[in-house]
């Protein structure tokens, strides 16, 4: 892709950005949320056109106008949220819209024998059978990476494939990727996990505000370069933590269950306090802080609020008890899409500037601005539809909206994942100025350079069972996944 | 400074929320304009449609589907559907005839007990609808032939006359000048502004309709949101049924039917999303008034009824692809 410009109403989007892969290599595109990715991975995918510059393939420039044109050329794109059908099969979803025919009639045989036959090239355990719905999400990106070798792709796409896989899947899916380029692939990969570059990618390209900044061999630099490449600037201290003397217990759970994965899971928090949940996915994290917060029922077990035992059935008390939890899934269980900031940032207080039928609308844009210079959130305006803003400021409206309720506890689910550099240290800044302040954090967070990074204490959770705690100063990588693996 | 800048705000807010609707419904408002405008110019209307008399016609018959539209609106907000609103009107206007021609039932209490069945049915349909996973759709289905049964089986098939002058207030009398049901059209539109735009139940809805999932995060009682709105349409739909009733000197079994197609229209050409989460009562009044002038104008025409049906169905896809078309221009 060569000098590609693209200008939205009153934006710059892309400015002569520049992008080469090669057949065989693996080429991250790096950025901060907003530089300009998505945008020019839609170019090359027909989404958008460019309104200069041209996409040269093996030589022959070509034009790239529709979503058809792309895969004609033998481009595909994998969405961070994928777009299989739940209720049909592997083999009908990879052979959608141009299924196998034999007298006017979908030839099934023909069509699972097919997709058979691409899941054993790559030595994928997959059946051809199944359907998507139960399949896992990194089995369904499997599905969407035959998908785009049956097209006979030679240039891959893949948007943040790793954001919900556990590391084993990682592993695999690396694997999946190393094969497709012995093959004569070319990958373009997205990612804001630094770490993975190193394991999977050979070079890597950096924008920044939909500028070209550069391209690097990935065994010829380090970290701390891509990270100042990305955000224009040195960050120094990229885990921004005073490890200052907790203060008494004040929150304390004991024999936590929730019947389905947590068993008997005990731990305790301290005022000031940031306690890392570390573990694999799947071990049950979310899930014994979910029934802490009253979302899913207790099946056994008590929590104790400042000594005092706290009877918990729904979110509606854990608030009022002062625990708040920033759910995972942004999308999912978070946001108000099609609704402004200002509705995001005070849905939860809405009892301090409504009282019966006067709306006090000045407090609730007091509210909503003192929230949004507290996490530094970029917004043109508070009526903003939170749908249009990146995903670190999507986070940190969530992160606002919580803090909103004065919590004595603020439990942190992924407060980092899909967020970009910049942001994701600023929210590093904002939780320890949150526990000097005398709030209690806990982080589950998949992404043990943070953990270790931020927490004073760290539990480590495997199978739904608590399997150890380790000391700021006890932690290291090693020491975590040897619990966290067991 | 930062205070001063709220102060401004604030006191530009309601001018500031009258552009905002004008801006949000422009499409539709231009639409409604031009329909009045050639209605008042034309030569085959010039003379009946700009009268008082026959604006409080309109007026008169566009306050049941309204009363319908306000409770429809919160459903569709929640992302749902209540089909039962038509039946509800022939049930509740049935037996609140009957109550006073069979059983000599005081008139205001006759009324009450009217309105009442249609709180009960919508309340059943919100109790069902939050206790599980059933969707609205299939839920109001079921209650929309419960009802309608019902009123057949009170009534016999025949309509329950009522002759008495003191009936006919609520639905064809006057207050001063105005025709009742205008009356209490405003007062309702009032309540179901207020409800919508300045309590917690209104923002709980919209928080329940954008992302039910996250707004059990929130701390939203989902069921108690689910349970009120169904109850309120309900409510309404009674409503609508008495005032029906009034105006036709008796409870018909065939009363209002399809009504709940006219309440969805209204909605919908107002602008609110049947994918939940996002709507007005503002958008909702315009659409009733564009669907109930048509009516009016379609019918000074002298178009034939069964043409009727075909013009009203193409006028709502056009008022609707109007603002699809604007808000793609915005994107």
């Amino acid at each position: 892709m060569k000098h590609i410009h693209k200008k939205f109403p009153g934006v710059y989007a892309l400015k002569d950005i520049n992008f080469e892969l090669r057949e065989g290599e693996v080429h991250a595109l790096l950025g901060e949320n907003g530089a300009g990715k998505s945008t020019l991975i839609k170019v090359l995918g027909g989404i958008y056109s460019a309104d200069q510059g041209e996409i040269v393939i093996n030589g022959k420039t070509v034009t790239i106008d529709s979503v058809k044109a792309a895969q004609e050329n033998g481009i595909a794109i994998i969405h961070q949220e994928l777009v299989l059908v739940p209720y049909m099969t592997v083999a009908e979803n990879i052979f959608l819209g141009r299924e196998p025919m034999k007298g006017g009639f979908v030839d099934k045989k023909k069509m699972n024998e097919e997709a058979q036959r691409l899941i054993d090239a790559y030595h994928m355990e997959l059946s051809p059978t199944t359907l998507i719905a139960h399949l896992t999400i990194a089995q369904q990106q499997m599905v969407e990476i035959v998908k785009a070798i049956s097209y006979n792709s030679k240039i891959l796409v893949m948007d943040e494939p790793t954001s919900s896989i556990s590391e084993k899947e990682v592993a695999f899916l690396f694997d999946t990727m190393r094969n497709l380029v012995k093959k004569g692939a070319g990958i373009i990969y997205i990612s804001h996990k630094m770490s993975e570059l190193e394991d999977i990618c050979d070079r890597v390209t950096v924008i920044r505000d939909g500028e070209y900044v550069g391209t690097e061999v990935v065994k010829d630099t380090c970290k701390d370069n891509l990270i100042a490449m990305m955000v224009g600037r040195e960050l120094k201290n990229y885990y921004t933590r005073d490890f200052l003397e907790p203060g008494e217990t004040v929150l304390k759970c004991e024999n936590i269950s929730d019947g389905e994965i947590a068993e008997n899971v005990n731990f305790e928090v301290k005022k000031g306090e940031i306690v890392g949940f570390a573990g694999l996915v799947g071990a049950g994290r979310s899930e014994v802080m979910k029934s802490i917060f009253g979302l899913v029922p207790k099946s056994s077990g008590a929590v104790y609020i400042e000594g005092k035992k706290a009877d918990i059935k729904s979110p509606v008390d854990a608030l009022k008890y002062g625990i708040a939890l920033v759910p995972e899934d942004r999308k999912a269980e978070g946001l108000y899409l099609v609704q402004s900031v200002r509705f995001n940032s005070t849905i939860e207080v809405l009892s301090n500037f409504i009282k019966g039928i006067h709306v006090d609308s000045a407090k609730e844009r007091k509210i909503t601005q003192e929230f949004i210079d507290k996490m530094a959130t970029k917004t043109p305006s508070q009526e903003q539809m939170i749908g249009k803003l990146s995903g670190g400021n999507q986070q940190k409206v969530l992160i606002g909206r919580w803090l909103a309720t004065n919590p004595k506890v603020l439990i942190l689910d992924e407060p980092t994942r899909g967020v970009d550099v910049g942001a994701k240290s600023e929210i590093y800044v904002i939780m320890n100025e949150l526990v000097k302040h005398g709030v209690s954090i806990i982080m589950i967070s998949s992404e043990l350079p943070e953990i270790i990074g931020m927490s004073d204490r760290i539990y480590i959770m495997a199978h739904g069972k608590m399997k150890g705690c380790l000391s700021h100063e006890e932690a290291t990588q090693e020491n975590i996944m040897r619990l966290a693996a067991e | 400074m930062a205070d001063n800048k709220n102060k401004t705000a604030a006191s530009s807010g309601y001018g500031a929320a009258v552009k905002l609707f004008l801006k949000e419904n422009l499409g539709i408002i231009i639409a409604f304009l031009v329909l009045c405008v050639f209605l008042s110019v034309y030569p085959e209307t010039r003379g009946s449609f700009f009268t008082r008399q026959n604006i409080f016609n309109v007026l008169r018959q566009i306050s049941t589907n309204l009363f319908l539209a306000c409770g429809m609106t919160m459903v569709i907000i929640l992302g749902g559907i209540d089909l039962s609103v038509g039946s509800i009107i022939a049930l509740s206007g049935c037996v609140s005839a009957g109550c006073v021609a069979r059983h000599g039932i005081p008139l205001p209490i006759a009324l009450l007990v009217g309105v009442a069945i249609g709180l009960v049915v919508g309340m059943f349909n919100g109790f069902v609808i939050s206790r599980t996973t059933i969707p609205a759709f299939i839920v109001t289905l079921a209650t929309m032939n419960i009802a309608k049964g019902l009123a057949y089986v009170y009534t016999g098939g025949s309509p329950v006359r009522v002759m008495s002058e003191e009936w006919r207030f609520i639905g064809a009398g006057y207050i001063g000048i105005i025709p009742t049901p205008v009356v209490i059209l405003v007062f309702v539109l009032i309540i179901t502004a207020i409800i919508m735009n300045r309590t917690k139940m209104g923002r709980h809805m919209y928080a329940v309709g954008g992302n039910p999932q996250a707004a059990r995060f929130s701390g939203v009682k989902v069921a108690k949101v689910k349970f009120f709105v169904h109850a309120f349409s309900g409510l309404m739909a009674g409503l609508a049924g008495i005032v029906l009733a009034s105006r036709m000197y008796s409870g018909q079994p065939t009363a209002g039917d399809g009504a709940e197609m006219d309440a969805i229209a209204a909605v919908v050409v107002g602008g609110t999303s049947m994918s939940g989460g996002s709507g007005k009562i503002g958008g909702t009044i315009i659409g009733g008034l564009i669907i109930g002038v048509l009516n009016n104008g379609l019918n000074l025409l002298n178009v034939n009824s069964f043409w009727q049906y075909v013009v009203k169905g193409i006028v709502i896809l056009l008022a609707v692809f109007i603002d699809y078309v604007r808000n793609k221009g915005k994107k």
